[in-house]
């Protein structure tokens, strides 16, 4: 190649090299594939190795996939946004507050997270169902006379049920920051005159939002691309852009179209994830 | 006001904190109750106590072959990506190389990619090669998703290698495979095992990529979600998650009792957050 390496760069790149093997096989390879196959075509069992965009013209034009994106997005917003604050005074608990077992607090998050996914979804549907958990509770307090119907079947039990399984993804990297931070930053505000909602928003937060932009970039990615909730949880209002790939791929018998909706919408969450990227670094850049 | 305002917020943080907690653990609760509850609709009031749904968890066959996959699976997986995961984790660790960082954030991506773009790329690639499904393309997949965590786990544990040890082998005549079996591994080996464990727990719980990938034998979560269109199996289903839950809660207190290990042994604190 013309560059030469020393024996330990070879020696690393030997060792690294399997995995990175892997990768370029069972990764990269995959990749690249989908992005070709998006711009074929497909009749029932003869994929048509033309090379058209009209895959994409129907994505983004049909209201059925305009409809299923845009509320991809805004449910996928939603949940990371709901995430995320209700995982801050956590993260901020276990680091400013919490003096032993740090530890201990920390598994607890995660064993949750590490029960069937499949079936925390499931239970979601059982606790908001018509007849669940939640409004027999409420009904027997007498808080309501009749069961509430908003909570299930629509955007809101999609949401509330991601926020619930991404929860973990979202703490752990918020506490990873605020434990990062100097404690003396801190007392230098107070001693300087800064009230604890000053000192918060002046040294705190700026100093968490390498781990805040984390967790909201750990959030918003994933849950773009799930199909479960929405289908146990959402109804037909809460479907989500995974679905209408999913179904391409199975029943509908059009890969093409929905490799084609599926790079589509990575392509506007890599967009909005390099906003969020750039905004937030910006806003944590500013003390410095 | 500061003292007394630091003692209220501190008070409000941690009512907010089991709250919380109360949210996180409602639906995991839920799974032991109706897996004992004596009725054939998952409902409160609750109505008495049985074990029936574990007996017929016992005489469902097709169960009985999920499970058997899933093991194939969840093994192949865990040894696969545990392997695949120290070489990387040892070459970051070890050795300075150009390009390590984007191939190493490369390895690293399938952390942050939805997984029905891992299975779905991976599934046209198949079907291009001409491949047909079975355990084997599920293997194929979850390797790609667990060698990240297996990476994030190790690495720890090849960072805090003294480099002056490997040297003192080499120096006592040691081989350089000598000096990895008799010096290095010993000293991994809790991360190691911790990173079998990890993977072996992921692949046994992941869904989206199984769905996809599985041919005509499938996986216990695939299995699951097939039974959960049927009403009748609901109670049974619970008494299979509540297994699933004890299984995964022992095999996550292993693995962080041996992360622990790993790091007491090389004189590092042993810090929070090693499963992420």
């Amino acid at each position: 190649m013309g560059v030469t390496l020393d024996k330990e760069a070879r020696q690393g790149l030997t060792l690294l090299s399997p995995t990175a093997l892997y990768a370029l096989l069972m990764l990269a390879a995959p990749l690249a594939m989908v992005v070709t196959f998006s711009f074929w075509t497909q009749n029932y069992l003869d994929i048509d190795t033309t090379l058209t965009l009209d895959n994409y013209r129907e994505a983004w034009s049909k209201p059925i996939y305009q409809v299923l994106m845009m509320r991809s997005l805004r449910i996928s917003l939603m949940v990371t946004v709901v995430t995320v604050l209700l995982a801050f005074p956590i993260a901020y608990y276990l680091s400013f507050h919490v003096k032993k077992r740090k530890a201990l607090w920390l598994f607890l998050i995660t064993v949750p997270f590490w029960t069937s996914y499949l079936l925390r979804v499931f239970l979601w549907k059982v606790i908001l169902g018509f007849n669940g958990v939640l409004n027999t509770a409420l009904m027997q307090v007498g808080l309501i006379d009749e069961p509430l119907t908003f909570i299930l079947y629509n955007s809101n039990a999609v949401v509330l049920t991601l926020a619930h399984a991404w929860a973990p993804f979202a703490i752990l990297p918020i506490f990873v920051a605020l434990e990062k931070i100097d404690r003396s930053l801190l007392e230098a505000a107070e001693d300087l005159g800064d009230g604890p909602v000053r000192r918060f928003f002046r040294i705190t937060l700026p100093l968490a939002m390498p781990g805040v932009i984390a967790s909201t970039l750990i959030v918003l990615i994933p849950t773009v691309g799930d199909f479960i909730t929405p289908r146990l949880v959402g109804g037909t209002d809460g479907l989500m852009i995974a679905n209408m790939i999913q179904i391409q791929f199975g029943k509908a018998n059009n890969a093409p179209l929905g490799a084609a909706l599926a790079i589509s919408s990575m392509v506007i969450v890599a967009a909005i994830s390099l906003v969020i990227y750039l905004v937030g670094k910006k806003m944590g850049g500013r003390t410095e | 006001m500061t003292r007394l305002g630091k003692y209220l917020s501190a008070r409000w943080l941690a009512v907010y904190a089991v709250v919380y907690m109360l949210f996180l653990y409602a639906p995991v609760v839920l799974l032991p109750l109706f897996a004992f509850n004596d009725a054939t609709i998952i409902s409160f009031p609750l109505t008495g106590f049985t074990t029936q749904w574990f007996t017929v968890l016992w005489e469902t066959e097709a169960l009985h072959a999920a499970v058997r996959n899933s093991a194939i699976v969840a093994i192949s997986t865990a040894v696969l990506s545990t392997t695949l995961g120290a070489c990387a984790a040892r070459a970051a660790a070890r050795y300075k190389f150009p390009g390590k960082r984007p191939v190493m954030g490369f390895i690293m991506l399938p952390l942050v990619l939805p997984e029905i773009i891992v299975a779905v790329s991976l599934l046209v690639l198949l079907m291009q090669l001409g491949m047909s499904l079975s355990l084997w393309t599920v293997i194929l997949g979850h390797i790609l998703i667990c060698t990240p965590f297996s990476i994030a786990i190790l690495s720890s544990a090849f960072q805090g290698l003294d480099n002056s040890l490997e040297e003192a082998s080499f120096d006592l005549g040691e081989t350089r495979w000598g000096t990895f079996r008799r010096v290095i591994l010993p000293l991994v080996m809790p991360g190691v095992v911790s990173s079998l464990l990890i993977c072996f727990t992921i692949s046994l719980d992941e869904f989206i990529i199984a769905f996809f990938l599985t041919g005509t034998d499938v996986t216990l979560p695939v299995y699951i979600w097939s039974q959960l269109r049927f009403p009748t199996k609901l109670p049974s289903v619970m008494a299979l998650g509540t297994i699933l839950l004890a299984l995964s809660v022992i095999l996550l207190i292993m693995a962080e009792w041996f992360r622990r290990r790993s790091a007491k042994k090389q004189g590092i604190e042993a810090s929070a957050g090693g499963f992420m």
